[in-house]
């Protein structure tokens, strides 16, 4: 294999050799010995989670069904975020800040059949933070008429489920895209959430929902009902790296301008939580109970726009409908990873905190002038954040079954709360520093080959134009 | 001939024209336009953050009457567009040396 020849074995040998070159010098020895010596300490990590034995079940036609629904109000999301999205920026920008998220319903789409699904569910590199290259084209995924069920112990058919999560790994780079408006070259956007869906998002899904390093089956054993630290944290902290990497618009922060479309902040918010239903209430995989995760999203959100709008009121005088908008948007980020783990007092409760939390970082954000444009680690990273805590914090025993959260389980009954926010915490502390470093390698390497900004005179122009050669609003009757 | 162009809030347009109409102005063209004055626009807030709108919307409507007709388009004008709010607005009148009617050719104050 290594005999010479144009074949990318030769190439890889030949970075082999340099490296190898390399270790002779003492101090990269000593470098080498180090990172042979972590390695060696994850090897047993590697060894895959022991899941316990669960019942075989029938797929079930109503679960099945529920899991479809879902996978459809998911799907919406994208749009309804492309709209709350684009309702913030300048009009010349709209349809590029739209495309940014719209744009993935193709790109992740055809990703995640293609090899996305594998990387986060099979089990073929047996490691407890990568899935494995076997059901690529999701072969195999749902027998020969797609309606196996998912696994033991679980009665919605596996085809359903990739389904489902291929909803997920599509909104999770878009939520990033609020970071970047206005100033991202749409050739960088289209390779950094390729690479990132790959690198991040998939081992990230695996190490939470896989079976992995993170969730209830693995080491840590935290709680992430729908998606608090793969979708809104990592999101978010892939925002603020970004947004700190990219710099701000040429117009932050001097000149900026109000949103130029809040009915569409409105229109987008509001197809959010019509999406969140499925998002969160989908997610208790099971017709039968998923009344509860549907009801304690809503309460959330419902608890998190009165939060948002009454503290506007007392602070500034007059509740805002773009305050509306975000504080709703808070509170079902924050009951994300709680939704099917805790009752209506705690959903409440998670609402009201995420919203005022989310609120502060925004303020917060705005008097340090730091130029993530939409606030998408304001909400989506602090909203993550404080819902995953309060997950610990707040969840119910009797909602975390030890045949389906085992480690979660254990934890609960040997530590309570307590312990559990304990898991919690590392589950987030492990998330940030994954997602960070992994985004800002990504980024660099954007950055490199292709650039990662348009021109000043381009931002001036506006990036419907300039990357689309389109504009929202006819330019003929303007 | 004189023209008259008066700059004032949007929500005040059909109460000018409905007074214009009542004392015989047959025409006039209205426009949306963005402007300050003493009002120097309006502090908006959104997440928090003030922006200052400089530029504000107004409405620009614009007629040709007959020399006779001013003083009274001027009264019926401010009469129907005052709040006596800072941003009401103001009138301009400007001389118009010509006029004609294109469909036939009239010129002067029959084209009016």
């Amino acid at each position: 294999m290594a005999g010479g020849g144009k074949t990318p074995f030769a190439t890889f040998d030949l970075v082999r050799e340099r490296v190898l070159a390399g270790v002779q010098e003492p101090q990269m020895r000593r470098y080498a010995l180090v990172l042979l010596a972590t390695g060696a300490g994850l090897l047993p990590l590697m060894a895959g989670a022991a899941h316990a034995a669960l019942p075989k079940a029938q797929t079930d036609g109503a679960d099945t069904l529920l899991m479809l629904m879902g996978s459809a109000l998911v799907l919406l999301m994208t749009p309804g975020l492309a709209f709350f999205y684009g309702g913030f920026t300048r009009a010349k920008n709209v349809l590029n800040t739209m495309m940014m998220s719209f744009f993935l319903m193709g790109l992740i789409g055809v990703l995640w059949v293609v090899i996305g699904y594998s990387l986060s569910f099979d089990l073929g590199f047996n490691s407890p933070f990568i899935g494995g290259l076997g059901q690529m084209m999701l072969n195999g995924v749902g027998g020969e008429l797609g309606d196996a069920p998912l696994a033991d112990g679980f009665n919605i058919s596996a085809t359903s489920f990739a389904l489902f999560q291929g909803m997920f790994a599509i909104i999770t780079p878009a939520l990033i895209s609020g970071a970047l408006v206005e100033r991202i070259n749409f050739k960088a956007w289209f390779w950094f959430s390729l690479l990132w869906s790959l690198f991040v998002y998939c081992p990230l899904c695996h190490m939470v929902w896989g079976g992995g390093y993170i969730g209830p089956f693995g080491t840590i054993g935290a709680l992430d009902f729908a998606g608090g630290t793969v979708v809104h944290i990592s999101a978010g902290v892939a925002a603020l790296v970004s947004a700190a990497i990219v710099g701000p618009r040429s117009t932050y922060p001097d000149n900026q301008r109000p949103p130029h479309n809040v009915p569409f902040i409105l229109l987008g918010a509001g197809l959010l939580w019509f999406g969140w239903f499925g998002f969160n209430g989908a997610s208790y995989f099971a017709a039968k109970g998923a009344g509860l995760s549907f009801l304690t999203t809503t309460a959330s959100a419902s608890a998190a726009l009165l939060t948002w709008c009454m503290i506007e009121w007392f602070v500034d005088g007059k509740p805002t409908a773009v305050g509306a908008a975000t504080g709703a948007v808070a509170g079902l980020v924050g009951i994300t990873p709680a939704a099917g783990f805790v009752y209506m007092g705690p959903a409440l409760v998670i609402g009201a905190a995420s919203a005022t939390a989310c609120l502060i970082a925004v303020r917060i954000k705005a008097s340090i002038k730091f130029d993530d444009s939409l606030d998408a680690f304001m909400v989506h990273g602090i909203g993550g954040t404080v819902g995953a805590l309060l997950t610990g914090l707040l969840a119910a025993p009797a909602l975390v079954p030890a045949d389906y959260f085992p480690k979660s389980a254990e934890i609960l009954a040997k530590g309570g709360n307590i312990a559990m926010l304990g898991a919690q915490f590392q589950a987030v502390v492990f998330t940030y520093g994954f997602v960070g470093i992994a985004t800002l390698v990504i980024l660099l390497i954007v950055k490199a080959t292709v650039g990662l900004r348009v021109s000043e005179q381009d931002e001036e122009r506006g990036l419907d134009f300039v990357a689309h050669g389109e504009e929202a609003y006819d330019p003929m009757n303007g | 001939m004189k023209q008259i162009t008066a700059m004032i809030r949007p929500s005040k347009v059909d109460a000018v024209k409905t007074a214009l109409v009542e004392i015989g102005v047959i025409g006039m063209t209205v426009s949306e336009v963005r402007g300050f004055g003493q009002q120097k626009g309006q502090v908006e807030r959104y997440r928090g953050n003030e922006y200052k709108v400089d530029f504000i919307s107004k409405s620009k409507v614009v007629l040709v009457v007959t020399d006779d007709k001013v003083t009274a388009a001027i009264e019926a004008i401010s009469k129907a567009a005052r709040t006596g709010e800072i941003g009401d607005g103001k009138i301009f009148v400007t001389p118009v040396e010509q006029a004609i009617r294109i469909r036939t050719g009239e010129s002067g104050d029959m084209a009016l």
